[in-house]
């Protein structure tokens, strides 16, 4: 691989042992994929955050790096275990949340900004378009490079901080214009309302495309938040790391223009297919007994929607919207806050019903209206899932 | 008689001892028992042997990212292998054999997984890209 002089500098450990390890890293990953070079990138989003799943090892490892490097760049910090301020009130225990703040404190000493959320992207970090960064959180590299149009590979959290530190990301992949282009075309001849379809539709085309880049034609444009839906949806039953919308997304004019376009394979999904996968997505007839939605973490504009399906009712369930703190602030400001809590809601932040050690509580069946929430938490939480709109959830929980 | 396999590094450093070979892609998170080396992967072909102290020889890692922080685990509690050579390296171990400090070796000139043998003696010479058996 072709280094320049300063990347060469910190390889050879001229700018200290944190950084020359850091690049051992990097070259050896550049050399696994076959990159030809390293690339500046000007932002970063780090995983492998929760207790839950980095345990003893991850906290180690975060605690020693800060002793011996800093991040360079603008870098934020994936959903932890628990609320920090109020996980005695939801019902973690002290020993979870004790090992859950020592790595976050792990993270601040290496400068990384302590958001705890998988959706930086609105919160402020939100690149411009063809910017190069190092994103990992599967969600948030789909979110990014398809509906922003930076450029990241689909990295691992260790990948993605290590990048933060020397600033520089192996070139491969997504770095790449050309390796940008879709691979495979989806015409959906379906009428969408509702989140609960766009991330069926992101789940079935996720178990088809895996890794390959699919490009939508959608008859509207499905909006900011259900692209965030349906991306989470996509690299949750696949690998996916970029798709393209029709209309609607940054790349997708280069896609069809692509040489390659008029050759590529075309599926058309239609209503069976949406509506059997949204059945598969529920594994159970109860009611559910917590209603979780934010996952990804929850926009205000969807908090909004929540305050104003909850005004005046009483829940009869408990019911989390997970986000950010920065969003659940303006939430509270906003006034949407205020109207949660009085019908019996709760919105969490720093955390969501992924990583959170859940099971550790006393709940049987979670209502979610993410695929994504319902694809992993059957298996990492060991609930049973009902998977439906935000709006139908609220009303199986109220009075 | 020894012979010389030319390899490519991954991570710096040299060591010697004896080989365990699988054909099986290895998770590190999840299917080692990072306080005792164990292997503890029913599905696995090495369930239940420990890679404390060997050369292993793998085709290539799989499963988590927090895979490359249990590898560093196991370096710190010394239960981690002396040296990793794999025929292709992905990032999980690639990353845990850096920042734990163990040789490892990727990319062999001939099919690793078949010309060494369980218990064979050989050095990973990663500075050096070369796999001796002794």
């Amino acid at each position: 691989m072709q280094l320049t002089k300063y990347e060469e500098d910190m390889y050879n450990g001229e700018y200290g042992e944190g950084k020359a390890e850091c690049m051992e890293i990097l070259v050896s990953l550049g050399k696994i994929y076959d990159a030809e070079k390293m690339i500046p990138i000007t932002s970063a989003q780090v995983s492998g955050v929760s207790y839950k799943t980095i345990g003893d090892a991850g906290l180690d490892f975060v605690v020693d790096l800060g002793k011996k490097a800093d991040v360079t760049l603008e870098t934020m910090l994936n959903p932890a275990g628990v609320d920090i301020e109020n996980w005695q009130e939801l019902g973690f225990s002290k020993e979870f949340t004790d090992k859950q703040i020592d790595i976050i404190n792990g993270y601040e000493s290496i400068g990384v900004m302590s958001t705890c959320t998988c959706t930086p992207y609105l919160i402020g970090n939100t690149p411009m378009l063809n910017e190069h960064v190092a994103w990992s959180e599967s969600s948030a590299v789909c979110y990014v490079n398809s509906v922003i149009g930076a450029r990241t590979n689909r990295e691992g959290g260790p990948s993605a901080l290590l990048a933060a530190i020397v600033g520089r990301t192996p070139y491969y992949g997504n770095h790449i214009l050309e390796n940008r282009v879709a691979d495979m075309i989806f015409n959906v001849d379906y009428d969408f309302v509702n989140e609960a379809e766009i991330g069926a539709l992101g789940y079935y085309v996720g178990q088809i495309v895996n890794d390959k880049k699919p490009y939508f034609r959608i008859n509207k444009n499905p909006g900011r938040n259900n692209l965030k839906t349906l991306g989470a949806a996509l690299a949750s039953s696949g690998a996916v790391s970029l798709y393209h919308v029709e209309n609607v997304t940054p790349e997708a004019d280069y896609s069809r223009c692509h040489d390659s376009f008029e050759e590529l394979e075309t599926v058309t999904v239609d209503k069976n297919m949406i509506e059997e996968t949204l059945e598969q997505l529920t594994t159970t007839d109860k009611i559910p007994d917590l209603v979780c939605l934010g996952c990804p973490h929850a926009s205000i504009s969807e908090i909004q929607e929540v305050a104003n399906l909850v005004k005046d009712k009483k829940l009869t369930k408990d019911l989390w919207i997970c986000t950010s703190k920065a969003i659940k602030s303006i939430s509270k400001q906003c006034g949407y806050l205020d109207i949660i809590e009085k019908a019996g809601g709760k919105i969490v932040s720093d955390t969501c019903m992924v990583v959170a050690p859940i099971e550790e509580l006393d709940y049987e069946v979670i209502g979610v209206n993410s695929a994504k929430a319902a694809n992993y938490v059957p298996n990492m939480c060991k609930l049973d899932v009902v998977y439906d709109t935000v709006e139908n959830l609220i009303n199986m929980i109220s009075e | 008689m020894s012979s010389n396999i030319k390899c490519r590094i991954i991570s710096k450093g040299k060591d010697s001892g004896n080989a365990l070979v699988t054909k099986d892609p290895i998770s590190f998170l999840g299917g080692v028992d990072p306080k005792t080396g164990i292997v503890i992967d029913k599905k696995h072909e090495l369930y239940n042997e420990c890679i404390t102290d060997k050369i292993l020889v793998i085709p290539s890692g799989k499963g988590s990212t927090v895979g490359s922080y249990v590898i560093y685990q196991m370096a710190k509690n010394n239960t981690a292998p002396r040296a990793i050579i794999c025929q292709k390296a992905e990032p999980i171990i690639a990353i845990g054999a850096i920042i734990s400090k163990i040789p490892m070796v990727d990319n062999p000139d001939v099919d690793i997984i078949n010309t060494i043998n369980t218990n064979d003696e050989i050095t990973v010479d990663a500075d050096n890209s070369t796999i001796v058996i002794n």
